[in-house]
């Protein structure tokens, strides 16, 4: 008796001794766990190809916009998303519902939304446009909403949809790039260290086709549909006229909705999306680029945005605040002359102004030829020894 | 209280009379209430509206009603006296005005003005880094690229003059950008393609389209509607994109400027489904300098966000002769923004005066009577700062009943048509036609021009004829194209002599370029006209200062041409292997065949008897017949 109470009172003990320890190691464990994917920000790339002026394209920005509207509310912000609409579907005049843009028939589901930010449209979106974005090199004026601003601890999203074919895309009908171009482009992304790891969306027509050359590390690449297919589009809407979306990306939509911040959901769930079943072309994807196992990589590492959050427990005192400038009363003797408004059509001044002094300009090309010309028949008429008189 | 704010409405009316113009006053009446404010539009003055005003309404409570500006916007500032050592050095007001249109439609115009006293431009001064109601992205860009005024405006649909009068602030189709810089750039151009690459990222617009292809330099259409001494039009730009969408993103960014963003106030109603659902939308950024204060010895930045939109929900067949803010908006206002020192919406009941032609409830007592652009109209006016605009419900919808059917409009006094005549793909004339409707007086218009440079204009052929007689323009100022680099900029300065119309023609050729398969062209609106236009009373507007009080600026725009440039004929290859190649084989082939043949004789057959004998001979061995 006293034996048996003397061992529970050991292992009671042992257990509030260790069990402090196990707890610490759990916690460790899952701090681990939260820097494990190694990342510390999200990007997105979102483009939509279609062909500008074409309404029955209408699906392939209600495919990128599907895609935004996930990516924005599992949580990455419109400063870390480049969105690229090739055509303007909401406020097309043959939208009869201006500024939505569906995509589930009956119009249950607006995701253009009221709080959008396009950053490349219509005409921007060119081949040159998309290539500079990824790779960076943007003229220096470009503001920072269309720059893609990635660190090597960034994990970009990138989605494409359109019209594509047999290793190529096309882009507003007159341009294409091709699965080379492509995955040049990602190896620039790599060697400059623009990217920790990328995912690589693509719903066109063969789009198996646009990941096969890829040869940089950590990419990981999902298709609609595999070479010599087609990917089909989902279901018209009787009232807009045209198919709303594709279908991959339609099951895709289905699925990122139950998905949450805080959902483990990962990348082998994705793979399973649209099997051939619903989507009559068969996914595809690759990951043999890929270092870590897609079973441990977790949707929101893509798709959502990594908040790290610092729990501190000590006071932190904040710096006072910035006093204003001086008062206007004090520099108000340096201005003392009154400014006024100008006449918005001073009749009598413009009639008589001044015409404009032009800036001078040196010779145009062609008056310097004719005076060269001029010069040098004299030369040849009189002779190079009365060069000297006149100099 | 209300003996206090008596008392001193009392005081002020003394010290309005004394400043402002004795010519006309300004009314501004509150049916219940005696203390009645007279206030003068006209004392506008040389120092500028906001001068006058915000002296003296330093002195009211904010509950005040106030005059409406003839823009119908709020320029003056009210808030308490308050205890602070300091006043207010930022502030800002919000308004809305509904205007019902003849054709039972409604014209809404919003109009957010955020003052700020202080100088982004001046280099004694500590670099403005606090930013309280000002945004803090367009506060940056008006420091860096050293801008002196900005004035931004995105529209879509085109504003039909002849059924919905004059709006408040005019804008064309598309973006259009225009900007003074300040004296002391010395790279204009440079500064100028940087400022609109950075206006494209805040505003999700393509403005980075914009370069030396479209931007004009005008000599004397536009003047800063700021303060300003000297006008040196080397630092003026302009420029428009006519094919320029407007969608919600557009109005994000546009609304994130606002300091309640889309939370409170009146930019709760700003809903996208139903801006967009309408025939006119415009939305513009007017960034300036002003008076502070009446001395106007020191600048203040007034940022005027205005929003245009017309409803035609009646006129298009889709809903019935009746309005309310739910029905526009799909929303009710619940309360005024709490950054706002004035928050008002005001109901234009000038067609109405007993109330014969529709009603209006929550009925108010407030009116306010404001000079708009020549026509003195009265206004139902309802203080969003006060509670019992709110009412039991909490909540704020006007609803306005169409009773009866209302006349003709009065044809506006001014107006611009414009288009292209002339066949075929090679030439063609640019007839802009303006009418002057004015039943006797004659007004100076200034008339300007930008066409880009692939047509090509023949001034030569400029003809101006008003009633059918040749028409001199007092002043013309005329920069040519250059292919590739900068488009055509024509500014007449022209009489209208009264009720006529004068039209403008001027013929160009279209030049053959490569632009994309659907190649036709948007020339830019022209932005006509300003007039200067005397009548008895005062005429003023908050928004354009004016020097002489019996005068008003309009600006009136004209509508994109859409040209159809010729295309290449695609069929042309075909054509042309076909053609040569007929030609090759014909012509070459023949010669050919000429030179290199051979010719044998070839000897006819012989008949069969001779071929007979010639076969015996040859038996015998005897010489064979010929």
């Amino acid at each position: 008796m006293g034996y048996y109470s003397l061992l529970t009172t050991c292992a009671f003990i042992h257990l509030l001794v260790f069990m402090p320890y196990a707890y610490s190691n759990y916690l460790e464990n899952k701090a681990g766990q939260f820097f494990s994917s190694g990342h510390t920000n999200n990007w997105a790339v979102l483009v939509s190809l279609n062909k500008l002026g074409f309404w029955f394209n209408y699906r392939h920005v209600a495919n990128t916009l599907s895609v935004y509207r996930s990516v924005k509310r599992l949580g990455i912000p419109d400063s870390h998303i480049v969105l690229m609409l090739a055509d303007d579907m909401a406020c097309n005049y043959r939208n009869p519902k201006p500024a939505t843009v569906f995509s589930h028939k009956n119009m249950e589901l607006n995701v253009y939304g009221d709080d959008v930010e396009v950053d490349y449209r219509g005409y921007e979106v060119t081949v040159e446009n998309f290539l500079r974005v990824l790779t960076g090199r943007l003229p220096p004026s470009t503001p920072r909403s269309k720059r893609l601003l990635s660190d090597d601890r960034s994990n970009i999203l990138i989605y494409l949809t359109g019209h594509g074919g047999n290793g190529f895309l096309k882009f507003q009908d007159s341009e294409e790039i091709s699965n080379m171009e492509l995955a040049d482009a990602f190896e620039q992304m790599w060697q400059k260290r623009r990217y920790n790891e990328l995912l690589f969306i693509i719903d066109t027509c063969q789009g198996a086709s646009m990941y096969e050359r890829f040869y940089s590390p950590n990419l990981m690449a999902l298709a609609s549909s595999q070479v010599g297919e087609d990917s089909l589009s989902h279901q018209p809407d009787l009232a807009i006229g045209v198919h709303l979306m594709d279908k991959y990306t339609f099951y895709l939509l289905e699925f990122l909705e139950e998905v949450h911040p805080a959902s483990q959901a990962n990348m082998n769930d994705l793979f399973k999306v649209c099997p051939q079943s619903q989507c009559v072309s068969t996914p595809g994807h690759r990951t043999d680029l890929f270092q870590r196992n897609p079973g441990s990589v977790l949707i929101t590492d893509f798709f959502g945005s990594v908040r790290k959050v610092e729990i501190t427990k000590d006071t932190i005192n904040l710096t006072s605040s910035v006093k204003p400038p001086i008062q206007r009363s004090g520099s108000s003797d340096m201005t003392i002359e009154s400014l006024t408004y100008v006449d918005q059509l001073p009749v009598a001044e413009i009639i008589h102004q001044k015409p404009k002094q032009k800036d001078w300009h040196p010779p145009d090309g062609f008056i310097l030829g004719l005076w060269t010309l001029i010069l040098l028949v004299f030369f040849q008429t009189y002779g190079i020894k009365h060069l000297k008189h006149i100099f | 209280m209300a003996a206090h704010r008596c008392g001193l409405s009392l005081v002020c009316i003394l010290i309005f009379s004394s400043l402002a113009h004795p010519s006309s006053c300004d009314t501004l009446e509150k049916a219940n209430d005696n203390t009645a404010t007279k206030r003068s539009i006209s004392e506008v003055n040389t120092d500028g509206s906001v001068a006058g005003e915000d002296m003296n309404e330093r002195q009211w409570q904010s509950t005040d009603v106030e005059v409406n500006r003839s823009d119908g916007t709020k320029t003056s500032e009210t808030f308490t006296p308050a205890p602070a050592p300091a006043p207010a050095r930022d502030q800002f007001q919000e308004e809305l005005v509904i205007r019902p249109l003849h054709s039972g439609d409604i014209y809404a115009s919003f109009q957010f003005r955020t003052l700020w006293d202080t100088d982004f431009l001046q280099e004694r001064q500590k670099k403005v880094s606090h930013y309280r109601l000002f945004p803090k992205s367009l506060g940056q860009v008006l420091s860096k690229f050293s801008v002196r005024e900005l004035h931004i405006s995105f529209t879509q649909g085109f504003w039909r003059t002849m059924q919905w009068g004059q709006p408040f602030i005019p804008s064309p189709p598309g973006a259009e950008l225009w900007v003074w810089f300040h004296h002391t750039v010395s790279d204009v151009d440079g500064n100028w393609k940087e400022l609109t690459n950075v206006l494209s990222g805040i505003f999700c617009a393509s403005l980075n389209f914009i370069d030396m292809t479209n931007t004009v330099q005008p000599s004397a259409s536009f003047k800063p509607l700021g303060l300003g001494n000297a006008t040196d039009h080397r630092f003026l730009r302009y420029a428009t994109l006519p094919r320029e969408i407007v969608c919600t993103e557009n109005l994000t960014p546009w609304k994130k400027l606002l300091p309640c963003g889309s939370k409170a106030g009146l930019a709760v109603l700003m809903k996208s489904e139903k801006l967009f659902h309408s025939s006119f939308h415009s939305q513009a950024v007017h960034i300036r300098p002003i008076c502070q204060d009446e001395q106007c010895t020191s600048k203040a930045w007034e940022l005027r966000q205005t929003l245009n939109v017309v409803f035609d929900h009646y006129t298009s067949g889709q809903g019935k002769k009746e309005w309310s803010l739910f029905k526009m908006f799909s929303r009710t206002l619940t309360e005024a923004c709490p950054l706002a020192s004035s928050s008002k919406v005001y109901v234009d009941i000038t067609d109405n005066p007993e109330g014969e032609l529709f009603e209006l409830s929550p009925a108010t007592h407030l009116l306010s009577r404001a000079v708009v652009l020549g026509d003195r109209r009265t206004y139902s006016v309802y203080d969003l700062t006060r509670a019992e605009t709110f009412g039991q419900l909490r909540s704020f919808n006007l609803l306005l009943r169409w009773k009866g059917d209302s006349g003709d409009m009065l044809r506006p006094l001014l107006h611009a048509e414009r288009y292209v005549a002339g066949f075929g793909l090679q030439t063609g004339e640019i007839h802009t036609v303006i009418y002057n409707n004015h039943p006797y007086r004659a007004f100076p218009v200034l008339l300007m021009d930008s066409v880009p440079w692939y047509l090509q204009l023949y001034v030569h052929t400029l003809t101006v004829t008003s009633k059918s007689r040749d028409n001199k323009p007092s002043y013309i100022h005329y920069q040519p194209a250059k292919d590739r680099h900068r488009p055509h900029l024509l500014e007449m300065l022209i009489q209208l002599p009264p009720h006529s119309m004068t039209e403008v023609t001027v013929q160009f050729e279209r030049a053959l370029i490569l632009k994309d398969l659907t190649s036709s062209a948007l020339v830019p609106s022209m932005v006509a006209m300003s007039t200067n236009f005397t009548q008895d009373q005062p005429l003023f507007s908050s928004f354009v200062p004016v020097k002489e009080e019996s005068s008003y600026f309009v600006r009136v725009y004209t509508e994109p041409l859409l040209v159809n440039l010729p295309t290449p004929d695609f069929s042309m290859p075909y054509n042309v292997i076909c053609l040569t190649c007929t030609v090759v084989a014909v012509g070459y082939g023949s010669f050919y065949n000429l030179l290199t043949r051979t010719f044998q004789v070839d000897e006819p057959s012989p008949p069969l008897a001779k071929r007979l004998a010639n076969f015996i001979r040859r038996i015998r061995g005897v010489p064979l017949l010929a």
